[in-house]
C-alpha cells in the first residue's frame, strides 16, 4: 500500500533522513520507533510532502506521491493526525470532527460520526465542548477521531502517547488495535513508547539519527538486545 | 506597614515622574513669544487621582461588586435585536440632519470592520492594508461614473468585484508569508495604492481628489431638485415636497440594507465548511494542512471577500461624502478599522458592532473636549484592554448548536 524507498530528507544543510525504505501493506500495524531527534516525525512530514524528499520516492498504492502538494496527498486517503494532537482549541468537538470530515463524502458523515462515537464514548458526551478544554487524553481522542473522519485507507499517528498517563496510553492503543481488527485500516504509528507500540504492531522499523538500524516483526524487535538496551532499559 | 499599601506605590510614583514634564510645563502664546509656563497643582492632580484609582481597585478586590449577568438569555437577546433594527428603521425620522450623517458613518465602520472581520476575526490574517481595497473602491466607483458615465446602481458592484480581484491578484504572492510579515507587506501595499491615488493626476486627479460621485437613485428616481434622466424625480413621483435630507435618509437605508447583508452572509459563511476551514485555520496551519485542506485557496477566499466587502462600503462612502482624495485612505484608517475588530473581539459580529459604534460616536461626542479626545480614546483602549483583553464579547459561539 504505502512504498517508501531511499528517502533522504534536508532542512538547509543538515540531513533529517538517509536513505529510508519502509512499506506498509493494507490491514497491517507498522511502527516506527527512536529517540528524540531520531527524524520520526520528519518522515511523517516527508510523507505529507512537507518537507519534500530531496531524493526516492513515495508510492501509496501504486501512484507516486513523492511531488504532491500536501492537500491532494491528504485526499488520496492518507489521514494524518499530527504530533501534539493539534487539535482547533477554540472549536467544538462536534467542528473539530466536521474539519476532519472536509475531504470525504458527504454522505457517510453521519455513519463515520457514530463510529467515532462508538471508538471514543468520551467524545460523545463531550461534543459541545471545546477543544482546548479538554484534557490531554481526550485531546488525543479527538485527533485520532478527526483523522479517522476523512476516511483514510492509512492512518499515519504521530506520537499518540505523548504526554499521557499510562492508563490512558492503553485505552488509546487498544482502540488503534479495534480499528485495525474491525475496519482493516492500515496504521503507521510513530512512537517512543517502544513496548507499547512494539506489543501492538505487525512490524516495526527502529530509527537512528536519520537511519533505520533495525526491522523486524513487533515481537522480534521487542525481543532484540539491541531495542531493550535503547528503549525497554527499566521499562514495563 | 500594610501590603496592600505598598501596591500602591509603583504607579503612584510613576505618575509623579510622568506628570512632572508632561503636566507640569505647557506653553503659551503672547503677542511676542511662546512662554514657558509650570502648573504643580496639575502633577498634584494626577497623582492624587491615580492614588484613589488605586485605592478603589483594592477595595473593590476585597470587596468586589456583586456580579451580575452579562449574558441575558437568547429570547431577551432577540428581542433586542428586533428593538435595535426598529430603532434604526425609525431613526431618520426622529433625528437631525447631523444624527443622520453620524449614523450614517457608524453604519459605514461597522460594514468595514465585518468585512475585516472575515479576513482577520475568522480567518485570523492580519490584514494592515485593508484601507487599500476600501480605497481601491471608492475609486473604481468615481473613475467610472467620471469617465464612462456609469450610474451608482452600476458602479457598486463593480466597485467590489474590482477590490476582490485586486485582493486576489495582490493575495498570490503576499498570501504566502505568515503572520507579522504578512502585515508588514500589506501594508506596503496600502501606502503603494494611496501613492499611486496621489500622483496619478490624470486618472484621479492627484491629491485634490474626484468630486462629482453618482448619487444614488431609488430604482431609477432621482432625488435632486430637477431629473437629469427622463424619469420624474423622487418627490414628484410621490407628490411630496422636495426635501434636501430624502438623499441623505435613502443613503442610510441603503448603508443599512449593506450591514444587514453583510451580517446575513457573514453568519452563513462561518457554517459552511469554507468558513469552518477559515476558523480552523486561524486556529492552527498545521492541524489544516494534515487534514488536507488547501491553504493557498482557503487564504485567498478569505483575503478576497473580505476586501470585496470594503470595495463595496468604498463605493457607498464615496457617494457619501460625494468626493475621493488620498487623505481618506491613510494607515490611520486601517489601525481604526483594526482596533475595532480587536477591541470588540475577533470573529464576534455584535462585539465587533459595538467597538465601531463607540470608536466612531466617541471623538464626535467629546468634540467639546477638544484637546483631550486622543486622551479619551486611549483611556478607553486602554480600559478595554486591562478588563476585557480577548475584545469586549470574546466567546467563540459554535457554528453547530447542540442540545
Amino acid at each position: 500500500m504505502l512504498n517508501i524507498s531511499h528517502i533522504s530528507t534536508f532542512y538547509g544543510a543538515i540531513q533529517a533522513l538517509d536513505n529510508i525504505s519502509l512499506n506498509a501493506e493494507k490491514g497491517e500495524i507498522v511502527t516506527l520507533i527512536g529517540a528524540n531527534g531520531a527524524g520520526k516525525t520528519t518522515l511523517l512530514s516527508t510523507l505529507c510532502g512537507n518537507p519534500r524528499a530531496k531524493s526516492g520516492t513515495i508510492t501509496f498504492n501504486g501512484q507516486d506521491i513523492t511531488a504532491l502538494p500536501t492537500n491532494q496527498i491528504v485526499r488520496l486517503g492518507l489521514a494524518h493526525a499530527p504530533e501534539g494532537r493539534r487539535i482547533f482549541p477554540r472549536m467544538t468537538i462536534f467542528e473539530n470532527l466536521q474539519m476532519g470530515a472536509l475531504v470525504a463524502d458527504k454522505k457517510h458523515f453521519a455513519a463515520d460520526l457514530e463510529y467515532v462515537f462508538t471508538l471514543f464514548p468520551r467524545l460523545k458526551e463531550r461534543i459541545a465542548q471545546k477543544g482546548g478544554t479538554l484534557s490531554g487524553g481526550e485531546q488525543q481522542m479527538l485527533a485520532i477521531g478527526r483523522a479517522l473522519m476523512a476516511r483514510p485507507q492509512l492512518l499515519l499517528l504521530d506520537e499518540p502517547s505523548l504526554g499521557l498517563a499510562p492508563l490512558i496510553v492503553k485505552k488509546i492503543f487498544h482502540v488503534l488495535k479495534e480499528i485495525n481488527q474491525q475496519q482493516g485500516m492500515t496504521i503507521l504509528l510513530v512512537e517512543q513508547n517502544a513496548h507499547h507500540a512494539l506489543s501492538l504492531a505487525h512490524r516495526g522499523y527502529v530509527l537512528v539519527n536519520g537511519r533505520i538500524t533495525l526491522t523486524g516483526t513487533g515481537k522480534e524487535l521487542l525481543q532484540s538486545d539491541e531495542v531493550k538496551a535503547a528503549y525497554l532499559e527499566g521499562a514495563a | 506597614m500594610n501590603k496592600n499599601f505598598l501596591t500602591f506605590l509603583p504607579p503612584v510614583f510613576l505618575t509623579l515622574l510622568l506628570s512632572l514634564p508632561l503636566l507640569g510645563f505647557f506653553a503659551q502664546e503672547n503677542s511676542k513669544d511662546i512662554l514657558l509656563l509650570q502648573r504643580w497643582d496639575w502633577v498634584l492632580y494626577a497623582t492624587a487621582a491615580v492614588f484613589l484609582a488605586n485605592s478603589v481597585l483594592i477595595v473593590l478586590k476585597k470587596y468586589p461588586l456583586p456580579s451580575f449577568a452579562i449574558s441575558p438569555p437568547a429570547k431577551n437577546l432577540n428581542a433586542l435585536k428586533a428593538l435595535l433594527f426598529l430603532g434604526l428603521l425609525a431613526l431618520p425620522f426622529l433625528s437631525s440632519r447631523s444624527t443622520i450623517d453620524l449614523a450614517t458613518l457608524v453604519l459605514l465602520y461597522i460594514c468595514l470592520a465585518w468585512g475585516l472581520n472575515i479576513t482577520m476575526g475568522l480567518a485570523g490574517l492580519l490584514d494592515l492594508g485593508y484601507v487599500a481595497f476600501y480605497a481601491i473602491g471608492a475609486y473604481t466607483t468615481a473613475i467610472l461614473s467620471h469617465y464612462y458615465g456609469l450610474s451608482f446602481w452600476q458602479c457598486v458592484p463593480l466597485s467590489g468585484l474590482v477590490a476582490a480581484i485586486f485582493a486576489l491578484v495582490i493575495g498570490m504572492p503576499i498570501l504566502r508569508v505568515q503572520g507579522d510579515y504578512l502585515a508588514i507587506v500589506a501594508l506596503g501595499f496600502a501606502e503603494i495604492v494611496r501613492i499611486v491615488a496621489t500622483n496619478w493626476q490624470s486618472l484621479t486627479g492627484g491629491p485634490n481628489g474626484m468630486s462629482g460621485m453618482p448619487r444614488p437613485t431609488f430604482f431609477g428616481l432621482e432625488f435632486g431638485r430637477t431629473s437629469s434622466s427622463g424619469l420624474p424625480t423622487f418627490q414628484d413621483f410621490f407628490h411630496i415636497p422636495f426635501n434636501s435630507e430624502h438623499r441623505l435618509i435613502f443613503l442610510f437605508y441603503c448603508i443599512l440594507g449593506l450591514a444587514i447583508i453583510i451580517y446575513v452572509v457573514s453568519k452563513r459563511l462561518r457554517c459552511l465548511p469554507l468558513g469552518r476551514a477559515w476558523e480552523a485555520m486561524r486556529e492552527d496551519e498545521i492541524a489544516c494542512r494534515a487534514l488536507g485542506i488547501n491553504l493557498p485557496r482557503i487564504k485567498l477566499s478569505a483575503y478576497s471577500i473580505g476586501a470585496g466587502i470594503a470595495g463595496l462600503v468604498g463605493a457607498f462612502f464615496a457617494t457619501k461624502q460625494g468626493f475621493v482624495s488620498p487623505e481618506s485612505f491613510t494607515f490611520n484608517e486601517t489601525a481604526m478599522i483594526v482596533a475595532m475588530v480587536v477591541l470588540g473581539g475577533m470573529g464576534s459580529l455584535w462585539g465587533i458592532c459595538i467597538a465601531a459604534t463607540f470608536l466612531v460616536l466617541l471623538p464626535e461626542l467629546a468634540r467639546g473636549l477638544a484637546d483631550y479626545r486622543m486622551l479619551l480614546f486611549g483611556l478607553a483602549m486602554i480600559l478595554v484592554m486591562r478588563f476585557k483583553p480577548n475584545g469586549l464579547i470574546s466567546v467563540r459561539q459554535p457554528t453547530v448548536k447542540m442540545s
